[in-house]
């Protein structure tokens, strides 16, 4: 007998009132969906002001705004709740044989303060504005700034808690509710990532709330924090800022490096190369990714000492994310490769990470970085890693798992023009700007020399092709809940609990306990001459 | 060639702009030697072992230690070799030579000015003489901004409350595109700046040009004078000020600072910050008299003070 799928309730408060997982986790998707577009409109007002060099489409303070906004709603509320919420939600119980996540209610809960934070913030961002950009460094946003930086720092201190909440979650859900047999050495590496990720989660975003309470208050009651002018510190704002929001990056990046490693083995139908190397890798960027929050402070007037020992430390993190490129491509060393969608998306992830990833390199090197900083290279870099990798990674996640979650299949046609756009679109847009930073462009501009046009211009040519790149799986995903055909069980022939359950699964997702007594990746250690 | 449509390459202005550049290049040649690989292997497997095509698949490894540790151990040592250069050249970059010539500059929203040692003042251009190290000491009115030379490949954060410093030796004569790097609000963009590079006669034509009545310290002087600082620091009811300059200073809670910059800028603006032991809490605040740029002179001409300078001050 097959029980109901966990679509299968109809009826709005069936949804809002849900303590199920796998719907929360569409609640998410479609959210996060919602602010990558409102993000993304931002970013094309920036582009196509830059593409002359008088700032002539937007006032100065237009413009900051604008940034501003872009900075604010793709950081919080589309990257850093993208694949952990969306993803992390459905796919975590799932893959270690879990009914549902350790709190159901808290995880509702979570969904409903990331809406709220970010419905208000939004608001506050189109009523008010904010120019301060998303770092809202001090004493420009607390004694100089105009627009509503209470508010909006109310609404990113409320989507704070989702993240905090989610982590909680996910960090609790693996620890005790893992199948009969699925030990740690045995997890899917999507959810080494996740649990990695859950623990920056739990430990960093206090420090944001924190840190973004000491603003308002010098903002509302003239309390010296950090205005020199008050007896406070403006540079203890950027260390307190940045030991959140450079682990935050490693919250973008390490869920959609576990996508990777799910999408590469299920394409290659072959284990991972180097299993305990990658797994552990994902808990060393963890660790070590707090630890190098001062290579953003080597022109701010922190220690020359301290300067050299966190540019060290940035060399050390970038240790385990080299460990997870080399790993991948071992992976595909006689592996029985089928090119479809998903599979083209990860190569995206691989190709423009390790793009970012090196440039990141680059700012970590002092000599570099003191003429690098600041400019359009640093844009460039942070593009590469949070835009082109970890947004690839989502969508190949959401290209993958797809199946699963709605029970349909999409045209793999689309999917992969949709991949090879993105990574055309991308180079084209944020390749330019590595070079217009080198050339001494300062990043958040309005007008600029007009040396630098032609760069500038092929810029935003490529942001016209990235943007109808990541608009166009709205509109074949959309038609293939009407139009596709009905997804098998398991459509790429992939190992992994999540594939042994119905495409969409039932509600409960296994209608019998699981016992686990296979590794992760159980693919066939010899070659298969005959298909599944 | 073409320049305005598209050039590539920044300007070279110092010596030590050649030395980042090189720098760069060489962890690039580094870094395409070990990134290129992982692509050039990605297509080799993409396209021997894609689904259909005939291929050895047997013996698929699992994990391999040695491998493992070579390409976790290659690079690093590599990157730690680049590393090294990096952090010589840095220090180079953060150390000040002795003889600089020094600049006073102070920032705000959104204009450059600078102050040299002869009294003149400039906004949003700063001429300075080829071949000679000149020091900048930076100090904001208001937010955070960064003085950006491109062509030297420096920049250092300017901030509210604290001096920092930037130091450079332009090594051709010209005009050079100055930045304001980190974003200060409204006219942020348009924060810009001139750098101007003189051969060295040229520079002594364009300072006697520029001449002003006075020199910095002459115009620390007046305000010396005008502010009556004298009646209590010159009669022991306040610390004395002669020779004070670089000198141990012990303090009522116990402590010792040097009387740098920042020790006399402070003692001005936040007099109760940092107090003389012996000396009652008297001295009122001078920051709604004094800006940033007086304030400058004012510690220029403390600076200037010989230990004798008021015999009686003992």
């Amino acid at each position: 007998m097959i029980s109901p799928s966990y679509l299968h309730r109809q009826g709005l408060l069936s949804w809002f009132l849900t303590r199920d997982h796998k719907r929360i986790a569409v609640l998410y998707m479609i959210t996060v969906t919602f602010f990558f577009f409102v993000g993304g409109l931002a970013a094309s007002l920036i582009r196509i002001e830059l593409v002359t060099p008088n700032g002539d489409l937007l006032t100065a303070d237009g413009y900051n705004r604008a940034f501003t906004l872009h900075g604010v709603i793709m950081v919080w509320f589309f990257l850093i709740p993208s694949i952990p919420s969306v993803f992390g939600n459905f796919l975590v119980p799932i893959m270690i044989g879990a009914r549902d996540m350790a709190f159901p209610r808290l995880n509702l809960f979570s969904w409903y303060l990331l809406l709220g934070g970010g419905l208000f913030t939004l608001l506050a961002l189109l009523l008010g504005g904010v120019d301060t950009g998303w770092t809202f460094y001090t004493p420009l946003s607390t004694m100089f700034s105009n627009g509503h930086v209470v508010a909006v720092i109310c609404g990113v201190f409320i989507a704070g808690f989702s993240s905090i909440f989610t982590g909680i979650n996910i960090i609790v859900t693996v620890h005790t509710l893992r199948a009969p047999g699925m030990t740690w050495m045995r997890l899917p590496l999507f959810i080494w990532a996740m649990y990695a990720t859950s623990i920056i989660l739990v430990l960093a975003t206090p420090v944001l709330a924190i840190t973004l309470l000491l603003v308002a208050a010098e903002h509302l009651f003239n309390i010296g924090v950090f205005d020199p002018r008050l007896g406070g510190d403006p540079l203890l704002f950027q260390h307190l800022f940045w030991f959140y929001s450079h682990p935050a990056v490693y919250i973008m990046i390490l869920p959609a490096m576990g996508v990777v490693s799910e999408l590469i083995t299920a394409a290659g139908h072959k284990r991972i190369f180097g299993y305990r190397f990658v797994a552990w890798s994902s808990v060393a960027i963890a660790v070590i990714g707090f630890l190098v929050w001062g290579h953003h402070m080597f022109v701010a007037g922190q220690s020359m000492y301290a300067s050299l020992v966190f540019s060290l430390l940035s060399f050390l993190v970038s240790i385990p994310s080299a460990i997870k490129a080399y790993n991948w491509s071992a992976t595909l060393y006689k592996s029985d490769l089928t090119l479809h969608a998903p599979f083209l998306f990860a190569l995206t992830f691989i190709g423009l990470f390790i793009v970012g990833g090196v440039t990141g390199l680059f700012l970590a090197l002092l000599a570099a970085d003191l003429h690098a900083h600041d400019t359009y290279f640093v844009v460039a870099h942070f593009h590469y890693i949070m835009v082109g990798a970890a947004v690839a990674g989502y969508f190949g996640a959401l290209h993958f798992w797809w199946p699963k979650i709605t029970g349909r299949m999409y045209s793999q046609l689309w999917g992969k023009i949709t991949a090879v756009l993105i990574f055309c679109g991308f180079n084209l847009t944020f390749f330019p700007q590595f070079l217009l930073g080198y050339l001494g462009m300062p990043r958040r501009y309005h007008s600029y020399d007009p040396d630098l046009q032609f760069l500038n211009v092929l810029s935003s040519a490529g942001a016209s092709i990235l943007a109808l790149a990541y608009a166009l799986p709205f509109f074949y995903l959309l038609g293939s809940l009407r139009w596709g055909e009905r997804a098998p069980m398991n459509p790429w022939e992939a190992a992994g609990l999540e594939w042994r359950v119905p495409s969409p699964p039932p509600v409960h997702n296994f209608d019998a306990p699981v016992t686990v007594d296979f590794e992760a990746y159980d693919y066939s250690p010899e070659a298969r001459r005959d298909p599944l | 060639m073409n320049e305005r449509f598209l050039h590539l390459w920044p300007e070279q202005a110092s010596d030590y702009a050649v030395s980042v550049d090189w720098l760069v290049i060489g962890f690039t040649a580094m870094m395409a030697l070990f990134v290129v690989p992982v692509f050039v292997a990605l297509w080799i497997f993409i396209w021997r072992y894609r689904r259909g095509k005939k291929a050895d698949r047997d013996h698929r490894p699992q994990s391999n230690l040695p491998i493992e540790l070579a390409w976790i151990i290659l690079p690093f040592i590599g990157s730690l070799v680049i590393f090294l250069f990096s952090a010589r050249l840095f220090f180079f970059a953060r150390t000040p030579p002795a003889d600089a010539l020094e600049v006073q500059v102070t920032a705000r929203q959104w204009m450059w000015k600078f102050q040299h040692q002869g009294g003149q003042r400039e906004i949003n251009t700063l001429h300075v003489p080829a071949r000679r190290p000149v020091k900048l000491t930076m100090i904001s009115e208001d937010v955070i901004h960064s003085l950006f030379f491109p062509s030297l490949r420096i920049k250092q954060d300017v901030l509210p409350g604290r001096y920092s410093m930037l130091w450079f030796q332009a090594e051709h004569s010209g005009t050079y595109q100055v930045y304001c790097a980190e974003y200060c609000g409204t006219d942020h963009a348009a924060m810009l700046a001139r750098l101007v590079v003189l051969d060295p006669g040229d520079y002594e034509h364009w300072l006697q040009d520029n001449g002003s009545a006075a020199d910095l310290i002459s115009q620390g002087q007046d305000l010396y004078r005008q502010y009556g600082c004298g009646s209590c620091h010159e009669s022991g009811s306040a610390p004395p000020l002669a020779g004070v300059f670089n000198r141990p200073v012990r303090l009522s809670d116990g402590s010792e600072v040097v009387a740098d910059d920042a020790y006399l800028r402070d003692s001005i603006l936040l007099p109760q910050k940092q107090l003389v032991a012996g000396y009652l809490p008297i001295m009122p605040t001078y920051s709604n008299l004094l800006d940033e740029e007086a304030v400058q002179r004012l510690v220029a001409y403390l600076r200037s003070l010989p230990a004798t300078a008021f015999g009686d001050s003992k």
